[in-house]
């Protein structure tokens, strides 16, 4: 039973995990940049999640939807203006600019809030719900249910909303997108402003999980990596169930082997699924 | 003939070779111990550049994981020191022979099944955070509490065991980074240098010549693993301690390719304009903050001058100054 319940542990912060790599897949699925400052913009959500709900007193959870809107806006403009004249560059030059990025957002939000870890007090932290011998945390499952809503809320837009449809088509054929007369620019700063949007809801729902600092960015964006990667960069499914792997992969790791090696075991996933199916479990070749 | 004399350098590329190397090797006596200092992670990082510039500037495989090879050249060589005594002469042959196995490996795997592009750097980021964890759980090289060499008299110059001070570790990476100059050179106009740079511009046009790819870049990237391997044996001496967290950082990684990708990839000189462009700014940026006391600021402005290079010549800057200085490569 006790193993039980740090799978589901696992389970649920591996479904805000996979709401994050979600934003990464989307945006290298349909642009072909790897976002290498996504780990900063998730770190980025998180402080303004802390700053909001500390300014106004109000419960972190109702700052979800205005972080996701900000996030969105800060994606857009940051690919009209900036990435998307990178787009078609060799891919070091690509790395070297969000590099750059990465760099100014981190050495930002270190002098806005300094080096200390900050969190949210919440006063349901220690609730917790039981299903005969099975014990969830309550935070850990409204972050979970957020972020399958999120995923879902994403999945629909690309399944029935015009623009979803054309975003697909972009990702599809860029070429015969711009034929067809779509505004390729204007549909990949939605794409990336929604990237964006789906770290700025995970941010703001990992705030009630763990502490923010600005040096764990990097940690997230390797995070978001391995989970793309296993579940297969682009598929929207598979950023899900690569973060649900990690997410179980961490929490027993972290417990049955000890807590130094729970990343080591993520990475071994890695490259076992690299080296047996390239494409990423639910990848197409 | 004259040619030859010149190495195939056109004679203004010489000249401007042999000034640099003039002045490179009278520095270290006109100026102050901690200029050496900055001066030796200058060659550093020209180095290790030129050693990552082979596999990706010249083959065109984005490698992000280089510092796994610093890593394994510098516990190689730094363990078999302090267990076993070995001179550092013998004992950093064996770090980069370690090394190319384990550049060899992972880039066979990975071409193998036709792991390539993103795909790969994130694979390469993948085996080397593997094994900065594994090697901080090794006891033998002393896990996380780090690996220490006995202490250096500063003052005698022991080449064998490689203990001295920071002028002989300047010279002996000016050497490194000339020879590792010359060996690109060199490898750029072989066969196999050419080989490299048709894989790089078009792989399948490459295949279709009846290049063999597959073996053409693993051996690019066991000959750039060795090579940093190397550089990573003189690292551990001269730093006298290694530990997991630091000797195998991402942010070593980073660092090893933005001096190239800053100077010109794929281009000779690259790496090394660089290197010391990047350690000047570092420097340049601590002092000029060194009176703020506002946590980020040095960062702030070391990211923002990045951004402002790749914005302004994302081609690198070496590209442009040899346009500008009239050392076009002649055609």
């Amino acid at each position: 039973m006790l193993y039980l319940n740090i799978i589901v542990a696992g389970l649920l912060t591996g479904l805000v995990y996979g709401l994050m790599a979600l934003g990464l897949s989307v945006i290298f699925g349909v642009i072909r940049v790897v976002n290498f400052a996504h780990g900063e913009m998730m770190v980025v959500a998180m402080y303004a999640t802390y700053l909001a709900s500390t300014v106004t007193g109000l419960d972190p959870l109702l700052m979800l939807v205005p972080v996701t809107v900000l996030l969105f806006l800060l994606g857009y403009a940051l690919q009209r203006l900036l990435i998307n004249r990178y787009i078609a560059r060799p891919d070091h030059e690509q790395f070297l600019l969000l590099l750059a990025l990465a760099t100014v957002i981190t050495a930002s939000l270190l002098m806005g809030f300094g080096p200390d870890a900050r969190n949210v007090q919440l006063d349901y932290a220690y609730d917790s719900y039981q299903i005969g011998g099975l014990l969830l945390d309550k935070v850990r499952v409204i972050a979970a249910a957020g972020a399958t809503l999120g995923a879902a809320a994403l999945w629909a837009f690309f399944r029935f909303t015009r623009t979803g449809k054309a975003i697909r088509a972009c990702a599809d054929n860029q070429i015969g997108a711009q034929v067809v007369g779509l505004d390729v620019k204007r549909l990949y700063a939605i794409t990336f402003g929604l990237g964006a949007a789906c770290v700025g809801a995970a941010g703001a729902l990992m705030l009630l999980l763990v502490d923010v600092e600005p040096y764990i960015a990097t940690d997230y964006t390797l995070l978001a990596f391995i989970i793309v990667i296993l579940g297969g960069l682009g598929s929207m499914p598979g950023a899900l169930l690569g973060g649900v792997l990690v997410g179980v992969s961490e929490a027993l790791s972290g417990f049955v082997i000890e807590p130094s090696f729970k990343s080591a075991f993520s990475f071994a996933l890695l490259i076992l699924v690299l080296l047996v199916r390239p494409q990423g479990l639910l990848g197409r070749a | 003939m004259r040619g030859v004399f010149l190495l195939g350098l056109s004679p203004r590329v010489a000249a401007a070779l042999g000034l640099f190397v003039a002045v490179m090797l009278a520095l270290p006596f006109f100026v102050n111990d901690y200029i050496v200092s900055v001066l030796v992670v200058v060659l550093f990082a020209a180095y290790f550049g030129q050693s990552w510039n082979i596999v990706t500037g010249f083959a065109g495989q984005l490698s992000l994981g280089h510092a796994l090879y610093v890593g394994l050249g510098a516990y190689t060589s730094a363990a078999l020191f302090v267990h076993f005594g070995l001179p550092p002469w013998l004992g950093m042959p064996a770090g980069m022979a370690v090394a190319a196995v384990a550049g060899s490996l992972i880039a066979a795997l990975s071409f193998r099944f036709r792991v390539g592009g993103v795909y790969f750097a994130l694979l390469t980021i993948a085996f080397a955070e593997f094994i900065r964890i594994l090697f901080g759980h090794f006891k033998w090289v002393g896990a996380t509490e780090g690996l220490f060499l006995p202490v250096a008299n500063l003052a005698h110059q022991d080449l064998l065991r490689l203990r001295g001070s920071p002028r002989m570790f300047y010279y002996f990476l000016l050497a490194l980074t000339l020879g590792a100059l010359g060996l690109s050179h060199l490898l750029l106009n072989r066969r196999i240098g050419y080989y490299w740079q048709a894989i790089r511009e078009d792989e399948e046009a490459a295949q279709a010549l009846g290049i063999n790819v597959f073996r053409c870049k693993v051996l690019a990237m066991a000959l750039s693993a060795a090579l940093t391997a190397l550089g990573g044996g003189f690292l551990a001496f001269y730093d006298n301690n290694l530990y997991p967290d630091t000797v195998f950082a991402i942010g070593r990684s980073v660092e090893i390719i933005t001096a190239p990708i800053i100077g010109g990839l794929g281009t000779l000189f690259g790496p090394i304009l660089g290197a010391f462009l990047l350690t000047t700014l570092g420097e340049a940026m601590t002092s000029l903050t060194s009176g703020v006391e506002i946590d980020g600021l040095k960062q702030w402005l070391y990211g923002a001058a990045l951004l402002a290079i790749v914005a302004l010549q994302p081609a690198g800057i070496w590209p442009w100054l040899r346009r500008l200085i009239g050392l076009e490569p002649r055609r």
